[in-house]
């Protein structure tokens, strides 16, 4: 019943309740029942992404605590133990619950829709992956409940890299670090299906004439980063396996103390969380693929190019890890490697910044809310790169390493990037999966506050990083000459923090009031602006074929097609 | 490629491309241009060096000794690099975002549509590999000078053993065992004497980082690290544990007292003496060797063995107590006997619950131990 109505965004009409008293509370229990049994990947799509924005305002919370104690030297707003809680769970929870999850539920939505199918292929396989990656994040915030509220509860306290020893039973009594370990197991089980399910989908779903070369890049980019995610999860699973072992079966993998090694844990973690950051950072990637030429109006530069570039990533991306680890020892032959594979990455990101940037060139560049995250996230992702090519000189790592510059270095990365191109992909589909625009004039004033308080708080803090101040402290000494530039980093992160409040009340406003966005508002190229928006359960009426990477170019264009050019 | 009117200025963007692989092949920066970038960079920090005492502030920018120095020149190379960079890159989008901005929102007519040109990407793909091969070259070299910089037959070698939440140094061949404060003689260019640290951990890993004098090196369980200094300036210089290490990470500080010769060889007497006996203060001695003060805390020449906590036997030699949380006087000593948590919540010391008469006793006879 309820999967007949779920092309409407809310049907509570239509309730097998008869009696009028109870129909409106029946109503919305079946409306409800519907969202969890559902196995339509666009539903699932929007659970996922309603989750991580949820956590976002959660982990933002915490950064805010965290900004508010590191005002002023000596501060006493949080203790020593909250804190470490607090920035534990902020990094735990922008990576697992809020990048992974709402980079899986753009794909989740999109992927079907772009390349002509009516469903991923394995749709219940779908809806058990979101489920444990949902439940694996319960998990993680019970957590502050487990122990009583008092103190932050049990939260974790290691870091979110939880480097050995720290987080043996010696260092890490009670249940904080299980906590950790197996909430990411059961939220990397989810991640595995859906990168499986992606792949799946791709490789067998695709409409007639959509050859891989004519895949929009945003498909081709979940390709790849869906493989990359199935050989990135796995090592930290195994990892987190293996530290439930030391912890509960008498194990000795990282207990130093029993003749273990620290070391083979910050092997496996980095193993697992460089190529991580490319499974983050290619779907921001996509996301820019898809809305740079539109908004330019212009077909993407060097199509080849992006995809190969994207692959290179790929594999170098596993091979750089140790980057992380300049500072633990290695012989000097083993860190020039590392640099050299580090600084080989910089070549297929280069070629991915010059393709955008001569899409735009020769382009008729329209200024919407997408598009100017998208800008935001050019220049942005252009200064974390080259920050990114200071810390693979491993002498300057030897001195930046586990400063702030780093912080300021992968929040460049992460929220300089990927959460630009987040909000640009959220204000981008938001009109395919509701049927209605997000507001533009809040969508600007979102844009202006979040990019003025970002870079206040992030150029600002690489000069904390120079002077000296580590990361993961708690409090500092007034004399270090820090106490001016954190003030400063703090106002930034409140001024971001109301461009983000006005970024979930034009998030939710909008669903009720927002313009009626009709099947292609933004006069788009691919596959999933032919459908009605929200789009029908069954996607497409009769499965499409395409003949060019840019179908509706082609349909807008019928004189001036896309497939007599390409080869 | 189709439609020329787009390809003729996306050659202009190449010619700009190139210009960064001229200026990254010269793999020195030139002195008056090195001048330039040092300004640069030090006026950077508005108000900073004016408002608090700068000789306290780590800075990276401002070594004093070679592993540091070394960096410091690499570091404003690779600024110069990544900033042409950043300059032709940004500069291009810049103009690509402003030039051809939609002047006409109603117009429905679509620019020419251009997909790639094998030439110009091969282009973009050419200079970076250029700039990465120079930039590896200078990064490897720096890396073997520091790395692999032989040890000089006159190096003082001190063993750094990392605790929760605290530093302890051991300096084998002059039997000395001191706490949280380094004291290395200084190095002078012209006859230097570097100092190679051991770097060992008790517990978990800890980062040995002092900015001015080297980059920082990880103190790990299990397995043996090294490092060395060569302070070319007498002064004291800070630093802090830079791997996350427990509760109190953010109060394991680091303080390096870089002394001239005649400071030092004072210093080291005086560390070699056995820990002075004052009979004034031996009802506070009773109370540290009869409660559990001596099962983690060594006074050398009395009962006192433990090894869990910092060597006390000069104890009133070190201006700061609790790794940095406090300075070293006997209302801040007392306060940190009483109660570890009023300085450092989450310390590994104790609370004893002594009397008040036992901490004025046991504060007493510390304070004798200079």
């Amino acid at each position: 019943m309820s999967n007949l109505q779920s092309d409407l965004p809310m049907p509570i009409h239509g309730t097998l309740e008869s009696d009028k008293a109870r129909r409106s509370s029946t109503a919305l229990l079946e409306w409800l029942q519907s969202w969890v049994v559902t196995v339509d990947h666009k539903r699932l799509g929007i659970l996922y992404i309603l989750y991580s924005i949820f956590f976002l305002l959660v982990a933002g919370a915490e950064a805010i605590f965290i900004r508010i104690q590191l005002a002023i030297p000596n501060n006493h707003f949080l203790t020593a133990e909250v804190y470490n809680r607090f920035f534990t769970m902020h990094g735990t929870t922008m990576v697992f619950l809020v990048g992974m999850p709402i980079l899986f539920g753009f794909a989740n939505y999109v992927v079907p829709l772009q390349i002509g199918a009516r469903d991923m292929a394995f749709p219940r396989l779908n809806a058990l992956s979101f489920w444990l990656t949902a439940f694996g994040g319960m998990l993680l915030y019970f957590s502050f409940l487990g122990g009583g509220l008092y103190g932050a509860g049990n939260a974790p306290d290691v870091g979110w890299f939880a480097y050995a020893p720290l987080t043996a039973r010696t260092f890490s009594p009670g249940n904080a670090t299980d906590y950790w370990a197996l909430a990411l197991i059961v939220s990397g089980f989810g991640t595995l299906g859906t990168a499986v399910n992606i792949i799946a989908t791709i490789f067998s779903m695709r409409c007639r004439g959509m050859t891989l070369m004519r895949m929009p890049l945003f498909t081709w980019l979940y390709l790849v980063v869906s493989g990359l995610t199935l050989v990135t999860i796995t090592p930290l699973t195994a990892a987190q396996f293996m530290l439930l072992i030391d912890r509960y079966l008498g194990g000795h993998f990282f207990d130093t103390q029993a003749g273990g090694s620290a070391l083979v844990w910050v092997h496996f973690f980095w193993i697992f969380g460089h190529p991580e950051v490319y499974v983050l950072v290619l779907p921001a990637f996509a996301i820019a693929n898809e809305i740079i030429p539109v908004f330019s109006r212009k077909a993407i530069f060097g199509y080849p190019a992006m995809v190969a570039a994207s692959v290179g990533i790929m594999f170098v991306s596993l091979g750089v890890w140790a980057h992380h680890m300049f500072t633990v020892g290695m012989t000097s032959v083993t860190n020039a490697f590392f640099v050299l594979s580090t600084m080989l990455v910089g070549i297929p990101t280069g070629i991915k910044i010059f393709n955008w940037i001569a899409t735009i060139w020769g382009g008729r560049v329209r200024f919407q809310t997408p598009m100017l995250f998208c800008l935001g996230f050019l220049y942005q992702f252009l200064i974390a790169g080259l920050t990114g090519i200071m810390l693979s000189v491993a002498p300057m790592d030897w001195q930046l390493h586990n400063s702030y510059f780093v912080i300021a270095h992968f929040h460049y990365v992460l929220v300089g990037a990927i959460v630009f191109c987040i909000f640009a992909g959220l204000y981008y589909w938001y009109p395919k999966a509701t049927g209605r625009m997000m507001s533009e004039r809040l969508g600007k004033w979102h844009f202006w506050l979040f990019v003025i308080g970002f870079h206040i708080t992030f150029d600002t803090m690489h000069f904390l990083g120079i002077l000296g101040m580590p990361r993961s402290i708690y409090t500092y000494q007034p004399d270090r000459g820090w106490n001016t530039l954190n003030m400063v980093v703090s106002i930034g992160g409140f001024i971001q923090g109301i461009a983000v409040l006005i970024f979930a009340y034009n998030f939710i406003v909008s669903y009720f009031r927002g313009d009626v966005a009709g099947d292609d508002p933004w006069d788009a190229w691919t596959l999933e602006w032919t459908t009605t928006s929200p789009p029908p359960v069954y996607n497409f009426g009769e499965e499409p074929e395409v003949r060019s990477r840019r179908p509706l170019w082609d349909l807008k264009h019928p004189h001036d097609t896309d497939w007599e050019y390409e080869g | 490629m189709r439609k020329n009117e787009g390809g003729g200025s996306v050659v202009w963007g190449l010619s700009q491309v190139r210009q960064v692989g001229r200026s990254a092949v010269r793999p020195v920066v030139r002195p008056a241009f090195r001048a330039w970038l040092v300004l640069a960079a030090l006026s950077i920090f508005p108000g900073v060096a004016a408002a608090e005492s700068a000789s306290s502030i780590p800075n990276m920018m401002r070594p004093e000794a070679t592993p540091a120095h070394q960096i410091f020149s690499l570091t404003l190379f690779v600024l110069l690099i990544t900033g042409a960079i950043f300059a032709v890159v940004a500069g291009l989008l810049t103009v690509a975002i402003i030039r051809f901005r939609s002047r006409n929102s109603g117009t429905t007519i679509e620019p020419p549509q251009i997909y790639g040109s094998t030439q110009v990407e091969l282009a973009w793909t050419v200079v970076p590999v250029l700039i990465v091969a120079v930039l590896f070259l200078t990064t490897a070299r720096i890396i073997f000078a520091i790395q692999d910089a032989p040890k000089p037959k006159n190096a003082l070698d001190v063993t750094v053993v990392g605790h929760q939440f605290w530093w302890e140094f051991r300096y084998p061949a002059l039997g000395i065992v001191t706490a949280n404060e380094l004291h290395v003689p200084v190095s002078p260019v012209d006859h230097p004497q570097p100092t190679f640290l051991k770097l060992l951990s008790a517990d978990v890993i800890h980062s040995f980082w002092v900015p001015r004098l080297a980059g920082k090196t990880d103190l790990i369980p299990n397995h043996v690290n090294t490092m060395w200094i060569d302070p070319h300036k007498p002064g004291l210089y800070l630093g802090q544990c830079a791997q996350f290490c427990g509760a109190q990470h953010a109060m394991m500080l680091l303080r390096v007292y870089v002394d001239t010769p005649t400071e030092y060889a004072a210093w080291v007497r005086n560390q070699q003496k056995p820990a002075a006996q004052d009979p004034t203060v031996a009802a506070g001695r009773t109370v540290f060797e009869t409660q559990a003060c001596m099962n983690c805390h060594r006074i050398a020449g009395t009962a006192a063995t433990g090894t869990f906590g910092p060597d006390l036997t000069h104890l009133m030699s070190r201006s700061t107590i609790a790794s940095g949380a406090t300075t070293n006087t006997p209302e801040h000593l007392r306060e940190w006997i009483k109660d570890p948590a009023h300085y450092k919540d989450g310390a590994l010391m104790p609370a004893m619950q002594l009397s008040d008469q036992q901490l004025d006793q046991v504060t007493a006879y510390l304070a004798t131990l200079k």
